[in-house]
């Protein structure tokens, strides 16, 4: 029957001819291509990443750590909706809201805030749902920080202490939004140096 | 009646074979891993020390913390005792390989060689030959069908391709004249012939010898008693710790023993390329004494000798990662109706051209 591409390969095994019956020519191409691999590896610098002392760079759109911003003042910018806890497939976050007293107005930009933020990051999957449903644009996905590897499980399960941002701005991660200029340039700075 | 001195010369230098065997041994271990990965564009291990140079004690130390196990059913003394003769039998071979020309201070002289016997490669294929005992009672009492299956195939494989490997050394023999590793290699050193080694005259003989000498030591492409995609581990399937790192260790005393002895049989041994010539130019031109130059080309002659045993130990690591591991009845074949008939051949060959006077 006639192939309906017409661009099918008549192939016959043809007998061996006496050098490829003999092997040795074979073993030779052989270890000649290794050899040429060993001294591609031996001179010039391998693909290999020796991660703890080098790493790779991130993407700048890797979705990594959770962050819990604060706005321009340092005032904590999650009101406890629980919008994100709806919007997570893998139902990592759960959240405690309370009331803001008096006083605690420079702590946190809403009347409500959340007493306990807490995110396990062995059930999340990193899918920024969160992020999108986030009305209030306080929690974001890190994209220079990943949750790394611990002993125990309990040490999974992400808190306030380790999730809202640092007031200083230097120190903070490089994707948000509303930042004061100061802020702004920080990591304008921070980015560049990492895109670099 | 053997005096004391010399004795005691050479349980020293039986003492320093047997330590560097197992210094080699050791680090061929890592270096079959960093050459490996090389050959594969990857890095090897570089974790523990400097380049990782540190990766056989941590290895050591993880063989000796691990469990020993006795698997149901074995019968104890065999199976222990079969890591026990493979080790013997690979450290006892490398003890007639002269590794080195005398060494003279003034009336004293030094041999660096264990023991000088007149029948040292006959020594060497005897005890190469029990080395397949180690193997055989390791896999028959592991009282397993994957390690008797190794077990079996090392004893017929070490079988087929001793013939065809002493088939190739009657060869040398017929030019040397003799079975002394020395006498041997100091034939190849003629004065002003350096290039009479007998790769020149055995050039068919020293394939088969090496093709042999692959599968005698169970290296890849002849690693069938191993063969972990068809039979787990082969012969040492069931063993564990400290037995399984035996096992490991012998294959590569094997390794340095087989490249030892072809380097003695066709690479000159511890002769180098102008010898004579530089001892003769330190005598004359540098004015040192005789003695003095000959025990300088002595120990380039041995360090020479290294050199062309890691060249073959790598060559031995650049096969096995390249090639892929023969079908068992492509073993056969190619021992039983290729190697041994063109051993045959070389054998009529080296006879015709001694008869006609173009080799000696």
């Amino acid at each position: 029957m006639q192939s309906l591409s017409n661009r099918a390969k008549k192939l016959e095994a043809k007998p061996m001819t006496l050098a490829e019956r003999a092997y040795l020519p074979a073993i030779f191409q052989g270890l000649s291509i290794t050899m040429r691999h060993f001294f591609r590896a031996a001179t010039k610098k391998q693909v290999t990443v020796r991660y703890p002392e080098e790493q790779r760079p991130f993407s700048p759109i890797f979705r990594g750590l959770h962050v819990l911003k604060r706005d321009e003042v340092g005032r904590e910018r999650c009101t406890a909706c629980g919008l994100c806890a709806v919007a997570c497939p893998a139902e990592a976050i759960t959240m405690v809201a309370g009331e803001r007293k008096k006083g605690e107005e420079n702590l946190y930009r809403e009347e409500k805030y959340a007493v306990s933020y807490e995110v396990n990051m062995l059930r999340c999957i990193f899918c920024g749902l969160c992020e999108e449903a986030c009305p209030k644009a306080a929690v974001y996905l890190q994209p220079d920080k990943m949750a790394p590897p611990r002993f125990e499980r309990d040490e999974f399960i992400y808190g306030k202490d380790r999730l809202v941002e640092p007031v200083d701005p230097n120190a903070r991660s490089i994707r948000g939004i509303q930042l004061t200029p100061e802020q702004a340039h920080a990591l304008s700075q921070k980015t560049s140096q990492q895109l670099s | 009646m053997i005096e004391l001195p010399t004795l005691g010369w050479q349980s020293i230098v039986i003492l320093v074979v047997f330590g560097v065997s197992l210094l080699i041994a050791t680090y061929c271990t890592y270096a079959e891993r960093v050459i490996a990965a090389f050959l594969q564009d990857r890095v090897g291990p570089d974790r523990a020390g400097p380049f990782g140079l540190l990766q056989p004690l941590a290895d050591a130390v993880k063989l000796f913390t691990k469990e020993e196990f006795f698997p149901a059913g074995a019968n104890k003394a065999l199976f222990i005792m079969g890591p026990c003769l493979a080790m013997i039998t690979a450290l006892m071979s490398s003890a007639v390989i002269p590794f080195g020309n005398v060494i003279q201070f003034g009336n004293n002289v030094f041999n660096l060689q264990g023991i000088e016997v007149n029948i040292g490669m006959l020594w060497v294929f005897g005890i190469v030959s029990l080395g397949v005992y180690g193997v055989m009672i390791g896999g028959w009492a592991s009282n397993n069908k994957f390690s008797l299956l190794g077990a079996i195939r090392a004893g017929s494989q070490n079988i087929s391709y001793e013939l065809a490997m002493g088939m190739a050394l009657i060869a040398v023999l017929m030019i040397s004249g003799t079975l002394s590793l020395r006498e041997i290699t100091l034939q190849q050193s003629q004065a002003g012939e350096w290039h009479f080694w007998n790769i020149v005259k055995q050039p068919l003989g020293f394939i088969i010898f090496l093709v042999c000498a692959f599968a005698e030591t169970n290296r890849t492409p002849f690693d069938l008693p191993e063969c972990e995609t068809e039979l787990v581990g082969g012969y040492h399937t069931e063993y564990s710790s400290m037995k399984m790192g035996l096992y490991l260790f012998a294959e590569y005393v094997n390794v340095f023993v087989a490249s030892a002895v072809m380097s003695v049989l066709y690479f000159g041994g511890f002769n180098f390329p102008f010898q004579y010539e530089l001892r003769d130019w330190l005598v004359s031109a540098q004015s040192w004494e005789l003695m003095s130059a000959q025990n300088l080309i002595s120990v380039l002659g041995l360090l020479g000798l290294f050199g062309k045993i890691f060249a073959f130990i790598f060559f031995f690591m650049w096969v096995r990662w390249t090639l892929p591991r023969f079908r068992y009845d492509q073993l056969m074949r190619l021992g039983w109706t290729i190697l041994i008939p063109l051993a045959i051949f070389n054998i009529l060959l080296t006879g015709g051209l001694i008869l006609g006077g173009i080799i000696k």
